[in-house]
């Protein structure tokens, strides 16, 4: 906005965190979010990593490789990979389809959609388990097992993951101008064209956001996952209940440097997906 | 203010953490001694009953619930309580008779109706082909008792500690999954419709099949198996901070009277006193060869620092069955 401005005021004060504004009570604003930040999410933080601290990198290196914490980790960080891809893509046509089209039941579907933020996990992780168990359902539809697998694994990331993505491209598809589109067509752009260069590209750092959302959801995700899991050590373990686990065995260190491992990995990812975001907010513009 | 209130109207609350199976005997029990303790003293007392994972439940406690008594499935549980908060003695299975066990259990299957694998002993869980539901050792209280169930049976038949260790990895490359608690794997087997056999609690097989039919489910019992005994115990430091040492106190004693022992074999636990007991509740828990584990593993601690620690025989055998 006002970035001659603040440049030409920059040497005189440069150190002022206030910006001009007409509205008063920045100091308080700030105060307030510091606060509330370090209470609720810093010193929390702090204490887990300083709790996992007590075994010094070289044990967290050790926990890290460990082959089952590993095996653990790859379980859950791919599959929540895996889930939130899907979910983006399936996310956006949810959004297309309820932004773009009128039909009966649609406010019913509309808050559908929600229902998965509101659900205690745990009651989705049953109901899950139930319809996949071979004799559910859905899974005595099919000659080989989903509950109790990776693939249960991943389908309940799948459901948990699903409104962070349809929620966060919808506005975006609600702003799209449809004279864009009428354009492409005028000037003789095929549907498919269309779709790739002038309707996705504006929608790329909110399906980012989406993914980093679900992503973020499915990698911590416990309560859901556990009754469909199977559990198997190596095969179907996820990493939060190794963290259970160590806390059974009133392992309190081994289980905080468990979560701290986890919370750099997803530092890691989340900063990779920001930057990605970061770069195409500024290739697609506009957004 | 709100102490002062219930303290001048007589009326006494009491916390039990417990563990999974025994949601339906507590609530049984509690409701007899609060009648008792109310004839006895004109008090009202209300118990509150706390259930979930035996370890889960112990740490609550070690991390600040005001319980007055916990009733677990495991005394290492309570050890481990004992250990981290001095909220008790170290000795505190010494203070109530028989081990601090008003009553004790053990390790029978469950399987389909009619058998129709054919499972009778220990042996038949580890042939190839078997599905056996157990819940994960690390997790369950319940499941060590499992766990040490198979162990024992193995080393009293081979009398060699890596034989035993091969049996029970056998056992467990048998199990489909892992639940982290008793009634999760109930519900797995009876429920989901997965596994030929549940290794399980007598009490929690008896409601196996009083919930989901007689027509279902058959009991299996194995010759030998392992007297289970889920300890009770006074967290001291809690009662005094809460001055309801009395009650709780006559609370565990409680359970060892004539009226709570005929409760609890109606529970399908094994009473300490069976004589007080009704006959029809005796007669269903068969005769079974029981071994302790103090004789086989020289007490929970050793046995919980072997099989159940951090790399202990349990990773080994996960590990190797990989």
């Amino acid at each position: 906005m006002s970035v001659a401005a603040t440049s030409i005021a920059a040497p005189r004060r440069a150190l002022r965190l206030r910006r001009p504004s007409a509205l008063p009570g920045f100091g308080l604003a700030l105060g307030y979010t510091l606060f509330y930040l370090g209470l609720i999410v810093i010193i929390p933080l702090a204490a887990l990593v300083l709790r996992a601290s007590s075994i010094g990198f070289s044990g967290l290196i050790n926990i890290a490789t460990d082959e089952r914490v590993a095996a653990a980790l790859k379980v859950s960080f791919g599959l929540s990979f895996a889930a939130a891809a899907v979910d983006t893509i399936f996310g956006l046509l949810i959004a297309w389809v309820m932004v773009r089209y009128r039909f009966p039941g649609r406010k019913l579907l509309d808050a559908a959609i929600d229902l998965p933020f509101a659900l205690p996990t745990a009651v989705a992780g049953i109901a899950l388990a139930a319809l996949y168990a071979p004799n559910g359902w859905i899974g005595s539809l099919f000659n080989f097992p989903i509950a109790f697998t990776p693939l249960g694994i991943f389908i309940a990331l799948v459901f948990v993951g699903l409104p962070f993505a349809v929620r966060t491209v919808e506005p975006l598809i609600a702003d799209i101008d449809r004279e864009l589109e009428e354009a492409a067509a005028t000037l003789g752009a095929s549907r498919t064209r269309a779709i790739f260069t002038v309707l996705l590209p504006p929608l790329i750092p909110a399906m980012l956001t989406g993914f980093a959302l679900a992503f973020g959801r499915a990698v911590g995700e416990y309560g859901s996952v556990i009754f469909i899991a199977g559990n198997k050590p190596y095969i179907s373990e996820i990493a939060p209940l190794l963290i259970i686990v160590k806390l059974e065995e009133f392992n309190y260190t081994g289980a905080t440097a468990i979560a701290t491992i986890m919370l750099a990995i997803s530092f890691v990812t989340l900063l990779a997906i920001n930057l990605l975001q970061a770069y195409s907010r500024r290739r697609f513009g506009h957004v | 203010m709100l102490l002062i209130a219930t303290v001048a109207f007589g009326q006494t609350q009491l916390l039990n953490v417990s563990y999974d199976p025994t949601r339906e005997l507590y609530r049984d029990l509690n409701e007899a001694f609060a009648a008792q303790w109310k004839k006895q003293t004109g008090e009202t007392v209300t118990i509150r009953a706390s259930h979930g994972g035996s370890g889960r439940q112990a740490r609550s406690v070690i991390d600040g619930l005001p319980a007055d008594v916990v009733t677990l499935a495991l005394a290492a549980d309570i050890d481990e309580i004992a250990k981290l908060t001095k909220k008790l003695p170290a000795d505190w299975q010494k203070r109530l008779p028989k081990n601090s066990s008003p009553y004790t259990s053990t390790i029978v299957f469950v399987v389909r109706k009619g058998n129709p694998k054919g499972i009778k002993d220990w042996d038949d869980l580890v042939k190839p082909g078997i599905q056996v539901i157990t819940p994960n050792p690390k997790t369950s209280g319940g499941a060590r008792w499992n766990y040490l169930a198979a162990w024992g049976y193995a080393l009293d038949k081979t009398k060699d500690e890596a034989k035993a260790e091969a049996f029970v990895a056998a056992l467990f490359k048998n199990v489909p999954v892992l639940d982290t608690g008793a009634r999760g794997s109930t519900t797995t087997f009876a429920q989901r419709g997965i596994g030929d056999v549940a290794i399980s609690w007598e009490n929690e097989a008896f409601l196996i099949q009083k919930e989901f039919g007689e027509d279902k489910f058959d009991i299996v019992v194995p010759p030998t198996s392992i007297l289970a005994e889920p300890p009770v115990a006074l967290v001291d430091a809690n009662v005094d901070q809460k001055g309801t040492r009395k009650a709780a106190q006559a609370y565990l004693d409680f359970l060892y009277t004539p009226d709570a022992q005929a409760i609890i074999a109606k529970h399908f636990y094994r009473p300490q006193h069976p004589e007080h007991a009704a006959k029809a509740d005796i007669d269903r828990l068969p005769k079974i060869e029981l071994f302790t584990i103090d004789s086989v593993f020289g007490g929970w601690e050793k046995a919980q620092a072997k099989h159940f620690a951090d790399g202990g025989v349990f990773d080994a055998i996960l590990k190797k069955n990989r």
